[in-house]
């Protein structure tokens, strides 16, 4: 192993600058000349708008310029885009309402963009936004999911019939039918997956400048994938033509899914800069966030499992209605789909699973990917239901995974649902877990519980995910308007330092250290000499962006395709230089050598021998810096088993989680501390979930839960240490033997969480947000 | 508007500011020392916590003038001469931050948290003293660790 290489925990290169106030966050950025903007949302769930009088507002203390959605129209702006086309039981596309970005005579949940108030300050903006006057003809809204598309509903949008998005059946329907008339036993579960607010702690924001000189437009932005920003924002939404838009993200804090979609804010300030010929500043205060940051989850659910009598799992049949929200966000129709219901074998050997999703509209934020997307559904859902199974057969719910997992030898393993899993040992990591748990004692625990009036309860939960976002040719299959491969530049500078470009953005995961070390390990190069550089459609080629726990899994095989193009280029560089023949080079360890001699090059040198190519093999190119781009030949199928051991005060309702353990497969570490990194925070995500995390609209579309004060985020003294732990397996599929890591802790938490406190109830089901009043009413019901 | 004096990291500032700037304007937009975050509008996250006359304050809660004459130390004024201090270093050491958004603040209340409860700070006393940060990175595993690594070292 290199020093600081695959395997290392070598700490962040990114950190000195966070932790000495350095960062450079979007709204940390200052144009000069700047201006501010500031958006009037709607304070409607659902409402006509009969007219907008700016006359007052405009002519207050530095008002530079207000615009409507009838602005963005004359000048040709085009209505946000849904990516992914989901084909309904009718045979038609997945119905699509026009999102414009500004209201067009119509507002559709608290929050929407009415008009955009720019002006000198940010004071005078707001000031100025109270002034303006809209009448609205308000309409009955709907928020429910259960009840959207049922008759008699308000119709939101003229495209979409009951409210529906598409109704999306997956799965022989008959078959399974058939196995659940003649099986053993059948347990069945209602259960709700929470809506959530992503809520990365930095809000939103967007910079835009225009130079009227080159016709270009600079926005920097809260961005997850600058370069899809850039794509979609000129070749759907007409900002710009592709070559004179450039699109930062520069740090940012936080996405967790929130950050990748284009939003009504950075496509106004886009073109507004252009407008007034200024730069234009907006960011979200934390309210706007709640109102206008994509949602996610919020699905309601029949869950049903056939059995025989050793409870051997039949086939699944899973109805879900899915809340998509007011419009479609960038991906929203991806998550409740194929992000959802091709997980939902789990870590099973079920042989049929039929599906069935309802999306439907309601008034309020749209719902796209957060952490997981799709997947912790999934996961929730079976998991729940495996536990629901175990007590109908008096089983222990470790023994009926044990009888229901796909044996390590059955891989490669084609699920009844797409996926077909490259590599997992489930029964390994439920081992391993059971161990780190001290499961096998538990029962010793909960009488000392109870002797002082308390409940304790144990849960698993056994989840595989499918991230490494994502083979081109599947995505297209299924509907998806991109390619989902990765680029990068590997590039050396003639002095012998390297530069590596990556289409992926790190807010948070350690790109710039994790690269490094591949890039270290594969060249050789000093680790201090590495610089990774992310973020800037100007600096790097096009890529796709981090999500779905790809930029590894996708991204580092690209950089480690550049570094092999490096190598082989080295090679006939050294071997000019150093009198061989080409197939007598080797590379290892910084150096060409020729084999079985001492004469040796470094690849500093060789790089230098590039730039500086007086002696060099004839019809070589100079230079050294390659490109590459991958396109996955899988996704990537991170698994384990998490377990959670809460104690329950049933006279208040409050749950302790005593310990926390998971055992997960991600595969090869390259950065151990940085992977145990990203575990311990989807956990916590996924305890938030579980326990605290509730966003509520009321039956007239307010939002209930619009800031920190009525929103449950987990804080420190909520949560436990966390004891973690790995049963790695070698991806074949990969060629670097990586898994994502981003992820799984918030697929995997939140059914270990409730399984924990169902089982210290003795209930059958409760719901998230376990709030200690909902658990003390299911405490006293029992 | 008004005019404010100040000390902040050791120098000394004056502004003239509208009566209604909150100090976390005067620092970020004013001073440029941007590593005071924003990151809510109810004074939950504590991403804007700076150390007034020694004391961690949500600056996002305290209206500049109020700050009138006080002495203020934002994350900026910690290192010296490019060296981290302990508590910066200890977050470096054990992975303390992710994003980075929350750090600044994090760092702040972790310095207040030592101060008031020693240099051995138990693990149940860092969780429930900083319960007035939000960090959705981290899952405060390693920030827990961070600050009592932190304090450990500040304390010789």
């Amino acid at each position: 192993m290199a020093e600081n290489g695959v395997g290392a925990s070598v700490r962040r290169k990114e950190d000195n600058r966070f932790l000495i106030g350095k960062g450079n966050y979007t709204d940390d950025i200052t144009i000069a000349g700047q201006t501010h903007a500031v958006f009037l949302r709607s304070p409607h769930a659902h409402a006509t708008i009969n007219s907008i009088d700016t006359i007052a507002a405009s002519a207050a203390p530095g008002v530079v310029a207000i615009f409507t959605g009838d602005d963005l129209a004359a000048d040709g702006i085009g209505p946000l885009i849904c990516g992914v086309t989901v084909t309904s039981d009718d045979g038609q596309p997945h119905r699509a309402p026009v999102h414009p970005a500004l209201a067009q005579g119509k507002v559709n949940y608290v929050g929407d963009h009415v008009a955009v108030v720019i002006a000198e300050s940010l004071s005078q903006a707001k000031d100025a936004a109270e002034l303006v006057e809209v009448d609205y003809g308000v309409l009955p809204a709907v928020t429910n999911t259960a009840t959207a598309a049922d008759e008699g509903q308000t119709q939101i949008h003229e495209v979409a019939p009951g409210n529906l998005c598409f109704n999306w059946p997956f799965g022989d329907k008959a078959a399974v039918e058939e196995v659940f008339t003649a099986a053993h036993k059948v347990s069945s579960l209602e259960l709700i997956n929470n809506r959530m607010v992503t809520n990365p702690m930095e809000p939103r924001a967007a910079i835009a400048d225009y130079n009227a000189g080159t016709e270009e437009i600079t926005l920097h932005l809260t961005t997850q994938n600058p370069h899809v920003h850039r794509l979609v924002l000129s070749a759907f939404n007409q900002l710009a033509p592709e070559h004179k838009l450039r699109v930062v993200g520069p740090d940012v804090g936080g996405g967790f899914g929130a950050k990748i979609f284009i939003y009504a804010e950075e496509l106004v300030v886009g073109w507004a800069c252009r407008k007034v010929n200024r730069p234009v500043k907006w960011t979200a205060d934390r309210t706007e966030a709640f109102l206008s940051d994509a949602h996610g989850r919020d699905h309601v659910s029949t869950a049903e499992m056939a059995m025989d009598e050793n409870g051997k799992f039949l086939a699944l049949r899973v109805m879900t209605r899915a809340n998509l929200g007011a419009y479609l966000s960038t991906f929203g129709t991806m998550v409740p789909s194929y992000l959802y219901a091709f997980l939902l074998a789990g870590q099973y050997s079920t042989p049929l699973i039929y599906s069935e999703v309802k999306a439907v509209f309601t008034n309020t934020a749209p719902v796209d990917a957060s952490r997981g997307a799709g997947r912790p559904e999934a996961t929730f859902l079976l998991e729940r239901l495996v536990d629901v199974c175990a007590a109908d057969m008096g089983l222990d719910p470790v023994e009926i995974r044990r009888r229901n997992f796909i044996p390590v030898e059955a891989f490669p393993y084609q699920t009844p649902v797409v996926q077909c899993y490259d590599s997992g040992d489930y029964h390994a990591a439920l081992d391993k877990a059971l161990v780190l748990a001290n499961y096998g004692s538990f029962a010793a625990r909960a009488e000392e519980a109870k002797s002082r009036g308390k409940r304790r309860g144990i849960g698993l939960s056994s989840y595989v995910e499918a991230c490494g976002i994502a083979p081109s040719a599947a995505v297209g299959q299924l509907g998806g308007g991109v390619g989902l491969w990765e680029s990068a530049q590997v590039r050396f500078n003639p002095t012998g330092n390297v530069q590596v470009f990556t289409g992926t953005h790190s807010h948070g995961q350690g790109h710039e250290t994790t690269f490094a070390q591949l890039v270290t390990e594969q060249l050789g190069v000093p680790f201090g000499n590495i610089e990774v550089i992310h973020g800037d459609t100007a600096k790097t080629q096009f890529g796709m962006g981090t999500y779905g726990s790809r930029s590894l899994a996708v991204g580092g095989v690209a950089i480690s395709k550049a570094c092999e193009k490096l190598i082989a280029k080295g090679k006939k560089i050294a071997a000019h230089a150093l009198e061989a023949a080409e197939g007598d080079i080797e590379f290892a360890d910084g150096n060409f050598t020729v084999a079985g001699t001492d004469k040796a090059m470094s690849i500093e040198a060789v790089a230098f021998n590039a730039y500086v190519p007086h002696s060099y093999p004839e019809g070589l190119e100079p230079g050294f810096d390659e490109n590459a781009f991958f396109d996955p030949l899988n996704f990537s199928f991170p698994a384990g088993t998490h377990i959670c051991e809460v104690e329950v005060d049933p006279d208040t309702g409050e749950v302790e989680i005593i310990k926390y353990s998971a055992v997960d497969d991600f595969g090869k570490l390259i950065n151990p501390m940085i992977v145990a990194g990203q575990v311990h925070g989807g956990i916590a995500h996924g305890v938030g979930q579980a326990l605290l995390e509730g966003c509520r609209y009321d039956s007239e579309g307010q939002l209930i839960t619009a800031s920190y004060m009525d929103y449950a985020m987990p804080r420190a003294d909520n949560l436990p240490s966390f004891d973690i732990d790995y049963a790695p397996t070698d991806p074949p599929d990969n060629p670097l033997g990586v898994k994502g890591c981003g992820e799984a802790g918030a697929i995997g938490a939140p059914p270990a969480v409730i399984n924990a406190i169902v089982n210290a109830l003795g209930v059958k089901h409760i719901d998230m947000p376990a709030t200690p009043e909902t658990v003390w009413r299911a405490a006293q019901s029992v | 508007m008004l005019t404010v004096k100040m000390s902040v990291n050791g120098k000394p500032v004056s502004a003239e500011l509208e009566d209604r700037t909150l100090l976390v304007q005067l620092l970020r937009e004013n001073l440029r020392l941007t590593g005071t975050h924003i990151g809510c509008d109810t004074s939950q996250c504590g991403a804007c916590v700076v150390h007034v006359n020694g004391v961690s304050v949500k600056s996002c809660t305290l209206l500049a003038v109020q700050a009138d004459g006080a002495e203020v130390t934002t994350i900026e004024g910690l290192a010296k001469n490019g060296v981290l201090h302990p508590m910066q270093q200890a977050f470096m050491d054990n992975h303390g931050l992710q994003c980075g958004f929350c750090t600044p603040g994090m760092v702040m209340s972790a310095l207040d948290i030592v101060k008031r409860n020693g240099s051995a700070v138990d693990e149940a006393t860092v969780r429930k003293e900083l319960e007035g940060n939000i960090c959705r990175c981290t899952g405060y595993h390693n920030i827990v660790k961070s600050v009592q690594a932190g304090a450990k070292s500040m304390g010789g």
